[in-house]
């Protein structure tokens, strides 16, 4: 296990090392000369040429591509992420305002889909072929093909203009009010749930099936185990495994759909300020909030991975 | 000393003998949703085709007159902001949608496959380094990576097209990879090396076909993201320009009009989930006639 984990870890860094280096370069490539957009956003345009040199000696700028890569890693340890044209703010500020939005709605987006998920996959697969199963079906292959942005919209339109029951916009931190904060959170995290819900479900339901048809499932029905102790112990422990694969790149679809969510809701976090950064081209934003996000995808992988490595043995070994 | 034939233990797994072709194609009609698919897919390329035929307007045509009519007689979806027909959008938006779903998908699979044959012909650094570097590209979320990749080269369709295939293209080079380590170890490509085959003729001849069936079925599957994930970049605002039509652009043209005429916002909307849950019934239905053994893993 130690050997497996290590594995993985060395595995993981140098992911991170390539994803930082993709970002740099993807950066660097955007049209534009990061320097006048400087010097602009500074009301420095009249500058002479020699002193937009010395500028640019300044901030590092004329350096080897390789230096000014190691300049910028290492000012991201230090938790600089450099200043926001658009905002005229630390980017490091707005991403400590934004990211515990995204996450609150991203978290329980992901704790509701995986329980509700796995449930309804079980379910149809103990009632293969039933009423039931086939009702869970249709709504899971629904869920995986709504999207979502417009699924948003339709809640709003019920709910929010039709019912009155919920407000449609906006977020309230749950310290500031927890119940108005509670109403704002229903549909978008309802949204944000809907894609990794209804696919935990599709894959809990085929995999179920599956170690249903095996024979060590056989040989304990034959042995005279109770149903429950086969349910719990034999098909669903096994049945799982899979699904806990999915469920490490279902938060990376959470975070994408957040995108859409908060553009819907006008909810201020993470997505709303990387659609809002590309659109008036705030590099510095988009290369913060690119990097971050595939950081975190990158960390859960790696607890997702080794959490697969201890239910399952067979895979330390691949 | 005369042999007994080996029994096979379970007899479902056996199917009557027919032929391969007819057992696929009585798998994928047998099931109601999958010729439902089938038939919407059909539709779909049909509306795309002949949309200048089939659409009661022009889509560009505005006519600030009648702009926001609720669905009636003239207007069966009502009209837009401008006074363009919704019915006759949503038609001309079946080639958008179509067209940067083929596209991209054969972008992503395109640049993945060659990837993945790369990362197992050659194996050892080579390896190391495209896979690992197919796993950062998997490490953005989809949507976020669309939108950079969109942002760096400057909107438009063309440029939508590649994103999505970019973004898309980590699944191909994984199915690939997977297919030729395989197939490396195997009796025939053994065989094939000693009759003086080269190792790139083994690739092409033994390999790539090898990954056909399963290469069919996450197309189709990802048709549907493909499309989804166009619909989410022109719902904000990057992708086609105007006047083009684009169904997540139109639901959100018509958001803004949500009280007044919801149908606006609705009807493309509802085409997209159309569309994308008929790619997904048929890539369901394709992937159980032509492989099993995919159920659960793709």
């Amino acid at each position: 296990m130690a050997a497996y984990i290590r594995r993985r870890l060395i595995q993981a860094v140098f992911v991170l090392i390539i994803v930082s280096m993709m970002v740099f370069i993807v950066i660097r490539l955007m049209p534009g000369d990061p320097i006048l957009i400087y010097l602009a956003q500074q009301e420095m345009q009249n500058l002479t040429k020699e002193q937009i040199e010395q500028a640019r000696h300044e901030f590092g700028l004329d350096k080897p591509l390789m230096l000014q890569y190691i300049d910028w890693i290492s000012s991201l340890f230090h938790g600089e992420f450099g200043t926001s044209l658009f905002y005229r703010e630390e980017v490091s500020k707005l991403i400590i305002q934004r990211l515990p939005i995204t996450l609150h709605l991203g978290l329980l987006a992901f704790v509701i889909s995986t329980i509700l998920g796995i449930t309804a996959g079980m379910l149809a697969a103990l009632t293969r072929g039933r009423w039931l199963d086939t009702l869970m079906t249709l709504l899971a292959n629904l869920g995986i093909t709504v999207p979502i942005f417009w699924l948003g919209i339709l809640m709003i339109f019920l709910f929010g203009l039709r019912l009155g029951l919920l407000p449609i916009f906006g977020y309230t931190s749950p310290f500031d009010g927890f119940w108005l904060s509670m109403k704002q959170l229903i549909m978008p995290v309802c949204c944000l749930a809907i894609f990794p819900l209804a696919s935990s479900a599709r894959q809990t339901r085929s995999s179920m099936l599956e170690v249903m048809r095996q024979d060590y499932i056989r040989t304990a029905w034959s042995k005279g185990l109770k149903e429950r102790v086969i349910v719990m112990r034999h098909i669903l422990k096994n049945g799982l495994i899979p699904v806990i694969t999915l469920k490490g790149m279902s938060l990376s679809q959470i975070l994408g759909g957040s995108v859409l969510i908060e553009t819907v809701f006008n909810i201020p976090g993470m997505g709303r300020l990387s659609v809002e950064a590309l659109l008036s081209k705030d590099y510095a934003i988009i290369q913060a909030v690119v990097f971050l996000t595939a950081i975190m995808v990158v960390l859960v992988n790696l607890v997702v991975d080794i959490s697969y490595g201890w239910l399952d043995p067979r895979i330390r070994y691949s | 000393m005369s042999q007994k034939p080996t029994m096979p233990t379970d007899f479902t797994e056996i199917p009557p003998q027919i032929s391969e072709f007819r057992r696929i194609i009585r798998v994928l009609f047998g099931r109601r949703l999958v010729v439902f698919g089938m038939i919407v897919i059909l539709a779909a390329i049909i509306a795309a085709i002949f949309a200048s035929v089939l659409a009661p307007y022009h889509p560009y045509k505005q006519d600030l007159d009648k702009a926001l009519l609720q669905p009636g007689q003239e207007h069966i979806l009502g009209t837009d902001a401008l006074g363009r027909d919704t019915l006759s959008r949503i038609i001309y938006g079946t080639r958008t949608s179509l067209m940067v779903g083929i596209v991209s998908i054969f972008i992503a699979a395109l640049i993945g496959m060659t990837m993945g044959l790369i990362a197992g012909y050659f194996g050892g650094i080579t390896n190391t380094i495209i896979m690992r570097f197919i796993d950062s590209l998997m490490s953005f979320p989809m949507m976020l990576l669309a939108l950079t990749i969109a942002a760096l080269l400057g909107g438009g369709l063309k440029n939508i097209m590649i994103a999505i295939g970019i973004s898309m293209t980590s699944v191909y080079a994984r199915l690939m990879f997977g297919q030729v380590l395989t197939v490396k170890e195997s009796d025939y490509v053994l065989a094939a090396r000693t009759i003086g085959g080269n190792n790139f003729r083994i690739m092409i001849r033994h390999v790539v076909p090898n990954c056909f069936p399963p290469l069919i079925v996450l197309i189709t599957m990802n048709m549907g993201m493909a499309i989804l994930a166009e619909a989410g970049l022109s719902f904000l605002g990057i992708g086609i320009e105007p006047p083009g039509a684009a169904w997540g652009a139109m639901v959100n043209e018509g958001y803004r009009y949500l009280l007044k005429i919801p149908v606006l916002s609705f009807a493309p909307g509802f085409a997209i989930m159309l569309v994308v849950f008929a790619f997904n019934m048929v890539g369901d239905g394709l992937r159980d006639a032509l492989d099993p053994r995919l159920r659960g893993t793709l």
